[in-house]
Parts: C-alpha cells; sequence; structure tokens
C-alpha cells in the first residue's frame, strides 16, 4: 500500500504523547509554583522541615529511578524481540513502582492520623496536592503497565504493543524526573529550613 | 549494547547525583544548619537537580537524537519557556504582592528613605 | 445515596421555570422527532459513533449554535434588567439571579459558543486544507467533542437541577470558595470546564500533530495555507494553557470538596494566586479564540479580494510572535490588584507590543484588498464588520493596557465594551465568515445571500448599538455586573438594550437564512469550488467524501489549488485548462486505476467515556461519592477497552 503520509503511525504517536507529557510538565509547573507561593503558609502546623524524612525519602527516590531503570530495560529488550526479558523487566518496574507508591501512603496516612493532613493549612494543602498529582500519575501508570503486561503476555511483541511500551517508558522516565524536583525542592529544601 | 551501556551509565550517574544531593541537606542538618551554609546548599542543591534532569533527559528519554526535523525536541524547548515564565512569572509576581500588601516585616525607614533627623543613618 | 440532591434542588422561582421547562420541552422535542421519524440507528451509526472529522466539525457547530441561543437569551435578561432598574425600581431580577445570569452567559458563551464553534470549523477544514485524509487521531477527535458536550450538559443541568455559579465566568475566591458559595453552582461551574477542558487540550495535541505530521508531500510549512499557520499557533497556545486552567480549578475544587486551603480567607490560603494562575492561563485563552479567525480572514480576503494575498511571510511570524507574545502579558487583567510599579509596568509595556504584530495582520489585508476586485458576498461583509470594529476594541485595549488608566477603568462597563469589542467583533464575526465561507463546502449548497446580508447588518448594527453606549457609561463610572444602576446611567443603558434586541433581530435573521437556505437547496447547489478558492480544501466535492482525497495531491507552492487550476503544480493527477469542472478531479478517480484506502473505524467509546466522565461529573457536584467513583472507574475501563483493540481500521476501494 502506497505511504502516503509522511511519518508513520508509530511516530505520529509518539508524538502526541510527547506533547501530552509536555502539557503534563505544565501541570507540575502549576503545582511548584503553587507550592512555592505558599510554602510558608504553615499556619501553626508542620512545614517542610518537619516533614522532611531524608532516610525515608532517599529510599522513595531509589526505588523510583530503579523502576525508571527496568523501564528502560523492558524497553531495550523488546527491541531485541526478548519478550521473556521484557516481561520480566515490567514486572520489576511494576513491584519497585508499588512499593515506592505505598510508602508514599504511608506517609501520608501517617501525617493525617497525627492532623496534618492537607485540609490543616495552606502549606499542607500545597504539600499534599503536589505529591498527591505525582503518586496519581504513578498509579495510573501502574494500571496501564499491568494491561500492558497483559497485552505483551497474550499477545507478544506486536508493533502496537512496541508503540505503547515505547510511550510507556516515557511516562514512566518523565515522572522520575518530575520526582527529582519534588525530592528536591520539597524535601531537601525542607531540611535547610528555609 | 551501547543503547544498554546508555541506560546503565544513566542510571549510575543519577543514582551518584541523588546520593551526593542528600548528603549535602544531611551534612546540613546534622551540622546545625552550618555547613554547608544556604548560599552554598541552595545554588549546589539546584545545580544538582539540574544536571540530573539533562542526564535523563538524554540517556533514559533520549531527547534531541531524534532524526529532523526534530518536532520533540521543539516542542519540549517550548515548554520550557512556558514552566519558566509561568514559575518564574508567578514567583515574581506573588512576592511583590506580597512586598506592596505589607504582609512581611517592613522597616518603613528604610524602604521609604525616612530618616527623622534629616540625614541618612 | 444521592448524597446532597433532594427533590429541593428542581425547585426554582417562576423565572427559572420557565427556563427548565424550555430545556425539558426542547430535550423531549428533539427526542420526538428521533422516535417518529425512526432516526435512532442513524443517528447511533452515522453521528454519535463516528471519528470522521467532517462529521464531528458539523456536530461542534451544532452545540455551538445551540448554546448560543441560551448564552444570547442572558444577554437579553441583563440588558432588560439593567435598562429598567433605576431608583425604586428593582427590576425583575434579583441580585442572586442576576450573578447566576452573567457568569451563565461568560461560561456559555467563551467556553460552549465560542471554542467549540472554532474547533468545529477548523475540524472540518484543516485536514482537506493540509491534503489529509483524516486528523492525526480520530478516537480522540470523537472523544473531546463528547467530552465538550458533555461539560455544556452540565451546565445546562444546572438550569434544571440546582442553580449555576454566581461568581462571574472566572469564578474568584473567596466568594467562589465554600463558606461564601456554600451551593452547587460553582461546582458545577468546576466540572462543567474540567471535563471539557480535557477534551480542549486533546484537540489540541491532536491538530498540533495533524498540522506538523500529516501535511501532503511536497508541502512545507511555508506553503500551508494561513488559516493552517493560525490553528497551529492556537494549538500550541492550548496545550501549553489549558493546563494552567485545569490545575487552577482543581485547587478550587479542592479547596471546596475536601478542605484544603489554596485560596481561602484563612488557615494560610491565598486567593491572589488564584488570580495569577487563572489569567495566566485566560490571556492565552483569547489569543486560542482569535488567532484561528485571523486565519479565517486571511483565507477570505485574497478570495473575495482577487488578489493574493499580502505578506505571507510576515503574517506567519506576526502569528507566531502573538503565539510567544500572549505568555507575558497576564497581568494586565489584575493590574489594580496590588503589585507594584515595575512588575505592572512590564506587563503593560509587553501588552502594548503585542499589539504590533496584530497590526502587521491588519495592514496584509488591507494591503491584500488594494488594487482587487473586491466581491461583496456575505463572508467579505463579515470582515468589513471585523476590521472596523476591532481595530476600535484593539485601540481601546491598547488604552486599558496603560495601568494609570487601567486603575480608572478596571472592571467598569468600559472593560466590558473592550471585551466584547473584541470578542463579537473579531471571534464572533471571524466564526460567522467562516461559517458563511465553508458552509458550501460543509453542505453542498449555497446559503441565501440576502438574509446574510440582513444578519451581518443587523449584527453590526446592533453590536454598536448595544457597546459603544457601555465605553461611555464606564467613562462615567458605570461598574460592571450591576443588577440596579444610577439613573443617570438609564439613557445608554436604554439604549444598549435596543442594541441588543438588534442583535436578537440578527440571529433571527440567521436561522431564518439556514432554513431557507435547507429548503432552497436543491436549486443552489455549490459545486466543488463556489468562490474562486486557493486552497487545497475546494479542490474536493461539496461535501467532501468520507476519504476526502481519492489521490493525495502533491503540492509545490503556497495556495496549492490555485497552483492546480493555473496547471503549474506538476501534481499527478493535475488535468488542463478550466478551474471548474477538473477541479473535481482530484476526489474522482478518472484514469489512474482503483485505490485501496484504509479508514479509522466508527466507535461509541468516545461518547461513552464521556457519559461516565459527565455523570462523574454531576456525581461530584452533589457528592454522590459511590457515582463519582463509578464515573472514574468507568473512564479508566473504557481506554482501556479502546488500548486492547487492535481491528480499528477498515479498508475501502475507490
Amino acid at each position: 500500500m502506497k505511504k502516503h503520509e509522511h511519518t508513520s503511525v508509530s511516530d505520529r504517536n509518539l508524538f502526541g504523547f510527547w506533547v501530552y507529557l509536555m502539557s503534563d510538565c505544565v501541570i507540575f509547573a502549576g503545582l511548584f509554583a503553587t507550592y512555592a507561593v505558599l510554602g510558608h503558609a504553615t499556619f501553626g502546623g508542620p512545614g517542610s522541615y518537619e516533614l522532611a524524612n531524608l532516610p525515608f525519602v532517599f529510599v522513595e527516590t531509589m526505588l523510583l529511578l530503579t523502576s525508571s531503570f527496568t523501564a528502560g530495560l523492558a524497553l531495550l529488550s523488546a527491541k531485541q524481540g526478548n519478550k521473556k526479558t521484557v516481561v520480566a523487566a515490567l514486572l520489576a518496574t511494576l513491584l519497585l513502582g508499588a512499593a515506592f507508591l505505598s510508602m508514599e501512603i504511608s506517609e501520608f496516612i501517617g501525617l493525617a492520623a497525627e492532623g496534618s493532613g492537607p485540609g490543616r493549612s495552606a502549606f499542607l494543602s500545597a504539600f499534599f496536592t503536589l505529591l498527591g498529582t505525582h503518586g496519581l500519575h504513578v498509579f495510573l501508570g501502574l494500571v496501564w503497565l499491568i494491561a500492558l503486561i497483559i497485552s505483551v503476555v497474550r499477545r507478544g511483541l506486536t508493533d502496537g504493543n512496541s508503540r505503547k511500551l515505547m510511550m510507556f517508558s516515557l511516562f514512566w522516565h518523565f515522572l522520575d524526573i518530575i520526582w527529582i524536583f519534588i525530592f528536591t525542592f520539597v524535601y531537601l529544601f525542607g531540611t535547610l529550613a528555609l | 549494547m551501547k543503547a544498554l551501556r546508555t541506560y546503565i551509565l544513566g542510571f549510575v550517574v543519577s543514582i551518584a547525583l541523588t546520593v551526593v544531593a542528600f548528603a549535602l541537606a544531611q551534612m546540613h542538618l546534622a551540622s546545625g544548619h552550618i555547613f554547608p551554609t544556604h548560599e552554598l546548599a541552595v545554588p549546589a542543591l539546584v545545580a544538582l537537580a539540574l544536571v540530573q534532569l539533562v542526564v535523563q533527559l538524554m540517556l533514559f528519554l533520549h531527547v534531541g537524537q531524534e532524526p529532523k526535523p526534530r518536532w520533540n525536541l521543539l516542542a519540549f524547548y517550548f515548554a520550557i519557556i512556558v514552566v519558566v515564565i509561568l514559575v518564574g512569572g508567578t514567583l515574581w509576581i506573588m512576592d511583590n504582592l506580597t512586598h506592596m500588601q505589607m504582609q512581611e516585616p517592613y522597616n518603613v525607614f528604610e524602604e521609604e528613605n525616612i530618616f527623622p533627623h534629616g540625614h541618612a543613618e | 445515596m444521592l448524597g446532597k440532591l433532594t427533590l429541593d434542588a428542581f425547585i426554582h422561582g417562576p423565572i427559572e421555570t420557565g427556563a427548565q421547562l424550555i430545556v425539558i420541552l426542547g430535550a423531549l422535542l428533539v427526542i420526538g422527532l428521533l422516535t417518529y421519524f425512526k432516526k435512532w440507528k442513524w443517528l447511533y451509526r452515522e453521528w454519535l459513533t463516528t471519528v470522521d472529522h467532517k462529521k464531528i466539525g458539523v456536530m461542534y457547530i451544532i452545540l455551538a449554535a445551540v448554546m448560543l441561543l441560551r448564552g444570547a437569551a442572558d444577554a437579553l435578561m441583563m440588558r432588560a434588567q439593567q435598562a429598567v432598574a433605576v431608583g425604586e425600581n428593582v427590576g425583575y431580577l434579583d441580585p442572586a439571579h442576576y450573578s447566576q445570569i452573567f457568569s451563565a452567559h461568560g461560561v456559555i458563551m467563551i467556553f460552549f459558543v465560542a471554542m467549540p464553534f472554532m474547533f468545529g470549523l477548523i475540524n472540518f477544514v484543516i485536514p482537506l486544507q493540509i491534503g489529509s485524509r483524516d486528523v492525526a487521531y480520530p478516537f480522540l477527535n470523537s472523544m473531546s467533542f463528547w467530552l465538550t458536550v458533555a461539560g455544556a450538559m452540565l451546565v445546562n443541568a444546572s438550569l434544571v437541577i440546582g442553580e449555576f455559579s454566581g461568581t462571574g465566568w472566572l469564578a474568584y475566591p473567596p466568594l467562589s470558595e465554600l463558606q461564601y458559595s456554600p451551593g452547587v453552582g460553582v461546582d458545577y461551574y468546576i466540572w462543567a470546564l474540567q471535563i471539557s477542558g480535557a477534551g480542549t487540550l486533546l484537540s489540541g495535541i491532536n491538530f498540533v500533530a495533524t498540522i506538523l505530521k500529516m501535511r501532503a508531500p511536497g508541502m512545507k510549512l511555508m506553503h500551508m495555507p494561513i488559516f493552517s499557520w493560525t490553528t497551529l499557533a492556537s494549538m500550541i497556545l492550548v496545550i501549553a494553557s489549558f493546563p494552567i486552567l485545569t490545575v487552577t480549578l482543581a485547587l478550587l475544587g479542592l479547596d471546596r470538596t475536601l478542605g484544603m486551603h489554596f485560596f481561602t480567607t484563612d488557615l494560610g490560603g491565598n486567593a491572589m494566586m488564584y488570580i495569577n494562575l487563572i489569567w495566566a492561563w485566560g490571556h492565552p485563552e483569547v489569543y486560542i479564540l482569535m488567532l484561528p479567525m485571523f486565519g479565517v480572514f486571511s483565507e477570505l480576503v485574497p478570495v473575495f479580494a482577487q488578489k493574493r494575498l499580502f505578506g505571507y511571510v510576515s503574517m506567519v511570524w506576526a502569528t507566531m510572535l502573538i503565539c510567544i507574545l500572549s505568555f507575558v502579558v497576564w497581568v494586565h487583567h489584575f493590574f489594580t490588584m496590588g503589585a507594584g510599579a515595575n512588575v505592572n509596568a512590564f506587563f503593560g509595556i509587553m501588552t502594548m507590543v503585542i499589539a504590533i504584530p496584530t497590526g502587521v495582520k491588519v495592514f496584509n489585508w488591507l494591503f491584500t484588498m488594494f488594487r482587487g476586485r473586491i466581491i461583496f458576498k456575505t463572508p467579505m461583509l463579515w470582515f468589513m464588520g471585523f476590521i472596523t470594529t476591532f481595530i476600535l476594541g484593539g485601540m481601546t485595549g491598547v488604552m486599558l493596557a496603560m495601568p494609570g488608566i487601567d486603575f480608572e477603568l478596571h472592571n467598569s462597563l468600559f472593560l466590558v465594551a473592550h471585551f466584547h469589542n473584541m470578542v463579537i467583533g473579531g471571534v464572533v464575526f471571524g466564526l460567522f465568515a467562516g461559517l458563511a465561507y465553508w458552509f458550501p463546502k460543509i453542505f453542498g449548497f449555497m446559503l441565501n445571500e440576502r438574509l446574510g446580508a440582513y444578519a451581518f447588518w443587523c449584527w453590526l448594527i446592533g453590536f454598536l448599538l448595544a457597546f459603544m453606549p457601555l465605553y461611555a457609561l464606564g467613562l462615567m463610572g458605570a461598574t460592571r455586573r450591576l443588577s440596579q444602576v444610577e439613573p443617570q446611567w438609564q439613557p445608554l443603558l436604554i439604549v444598549a438594550a435596543v442594541g441588543a434586541c438588534v442583535i436578537a433581530l440578527g440571529i433571527f435573521f440567521q436561522v431564518l437564512q439556514i432554513i431557507v437556505s435547507v429548503l432552497q437547496r436543491k436549486k443552489n447547489p455549490a459545486g466543488n469550488d463556489p468562490w474562486g478558492g486557493r486552497t487545497l480544501e475546494w479542490a474536493t466535492s461539496s461535501p467532501p467524501p468520507a476519504y476526502n482525497f481519492a489521490h493525495i495531491p502533491e503540492v509545490s507552492g503556497r495556495d496549492a489549488f490555485w497552483l492546480i487550476k493555473q496547471g503549474t503544480s506538476g501534481s499527478a493527477s493535475a488535468s488542463t485548462g478550466s478551474a471548474t469542472s477538473t477541479a473535481g478531479s482530484l476526489n474522482a478517480n478518472e484514469s489512474a486505476g482503483l485505490v485501496k484506502i484504509e479508514l479509522p473505524k466508527n466507535t461509541p467509546l468516545g461518547l461513552f467515556i464521556a457519559v461516565a466522565a459527565g455523570a462523574g461529573g454531576f456525581a461530584l457536584v452533589w457528592h454522590i461519592w459511590w457515582l463519582a467513583a463509578l464515573g472514574a472507574v468507568l473512564v479508566v475501563a473504557c481506554a482501556l477497552i479502546r488500548s486492547f483493540d487492535e481491528e480499528v481500521e477498515y479498508e475501502i476501494t475507490v
């Protein structure tokens, strides 16, 4: 069939997904700006200094970073056509991502239980929303990942699956990049007690 | 294989950058906010984050490595511009507002250049 | 079970009940007609599940037309109230109700008339203009449309169940916070905009990908029609700015629904942050609306002046400059809200700078007309109306750009006159011009010229009568959004009310024009190229076939169709000689043998996702938590079902 379009479906889909990720950047920029403006509006409640538990956040960071690496491995294996490694790497990504998320949720529950939930102050609203939005993206990514794993197991490394794998890995790397800024500007800056 | 090395390199460098950043913050805390100082720590942490950003962009996301026309790269640059304008603009405006609405400590004599006895103090 | 929803929500005062009945009767009428003529299957198969950009475009325009009636009704009610509510007379609308009307008017006109209408034109025209068979993501296109409908339905539901917000079209806190707006109105507002906003963002991504990746072979960016360029710029703005709206409304929603404190007056909230963020979106938004309209005019002026567009390159540069600059002017919407002189000065200067590329465009159109042979058909009439009124509005804009002047005129009727000048004189006239220009292509028959001219003159005269007095009133100190007015303002407000009635007459003529044209359609077939067009959409039949082009044309320069007509494009299927009969040869298949074309299949999933989202939004408004969760789950489930679907295309032979 004569290819009358300049570009393939794959190229088009990846571009569109990339543009969507750029719009997601703007969402996070808005949330970071809000966090910066409301950063000191603690209204007598805990601030970022109190919230910054460095060992805990370091473990979270390593979990997410490693899952980003395994997602990259999955993509590499897909390019080499190695279905078993793909599934293994994706499962590793899933487990590491889920571990990250459970740590974050436990932190949230702990804070809420001691009365420092998002309704306590403007700062906490901003904190929970910034981290919560990132966490929501991670959660939806995990849902997508499960669907992807099922698809790869059942149908193998089809064109469609390879395309989706590429998009997923873009998404997952992007989430780790956002996390770089979260741990720097929320937690590390928090310990500086600016 | 080359591609695998790219990912491993990215992974290792990211770990290193992260460890350094956390160590810096931990040192600051452990020394009672004395070392490193704020003036040192803030730019250092920002720089470490930005370097890790570039590392992950290039080695994980392969930004800038597409064949021409490089639409993805262009979209990325545009997003950066918007983010800088939005965050920078917001910080400038809101800070200015806070100052003008006197929501922070304000020394009227210094600010307005008023000196009761007709000369600078 | 049903959250806060009780039967009380259905009980309203007399005027609202009247509106309620109109909405319900209208819905029943549509349902009745569909059942009587046994058209449900046809509707489902041909329209509800379509992924064809041309049909989606038509549906967007129909949505806009229906919502225009509601927005105009709101306007007439406001003008009537202000014309009589002087002194002892409190008019027929109490302040709370009046607030809901001006809020609904703004929200409906911007989000559910102007945006859908614009997307309707863009949807229909862009793939044809760039020589493509469809947009980049046909399924997302369908979903975007239905998400917009879901948002519109939420706004309409607020008329029947509960109330709408009374906080203006941007819902500033603290008024829009739970403490001062405890009802459901602001929640309806938030969810209507979040849902339709998601649709808009996806459309932005769709059209950027379409324009950048799916142009016909040989069509370089600098060969594209200006309408495609302005659409590209507008969609870039959508992608960059709508996320800001999403964030801001989400934060307000979190304040109201989960008791957070982003913008509250206590516990550390900062209401100014909302205003900063909402206008960081809001200013690009007005350029999102305006740029495609500039493109429409750039298309029709060369055709109706019978002369090539003057200054194509400068047009492109002006467009992209406006695109970038629209991001650095947003503080001009809140000069008075406490920032210092240096902040205000920077943004004031940038606001004035952005008038420069706009001026370049105006001169280019005028130079195009100079020494042309003008054909005063309806599209050109709308352009003439635009060029005069828009200049005026632009100049008052430069006035307002100066912070010192703005301190006097902020939130006065002068401001109201200015932005209606831009939105009506600029956006609305552009939309009507575009519709008049492309209607023959979309439907295959011509619109009645005489009624079109009557409609235009009523709109122009009505607009001038309705809004010029408002400039004077603003300078006299009249504030916006007042349900009761000072006696010295009354004479001019009566003139304005008359103007609103003349506009209503214009709308009446437009409706009449459609009806008459439909009845006379057999006598007025459009043919492929009724106006002597210059761009590729005129190369197809009217209406075009589902696949747009049997053979995708090869393009070698600007005004691609004009080149084909002159026989100089080198296109594989270029024919000799005349501009009319052979112009259709691009979609007919004369000598090259049969072609296999893949088209995307219809799917109901776009509709289902929107219904689930709409139901979820409704549930969040009324705190029906189980339904909200169900809506969210269904949206994700439908997306997953779609992702597992491998058979999404079918093949035809033409």
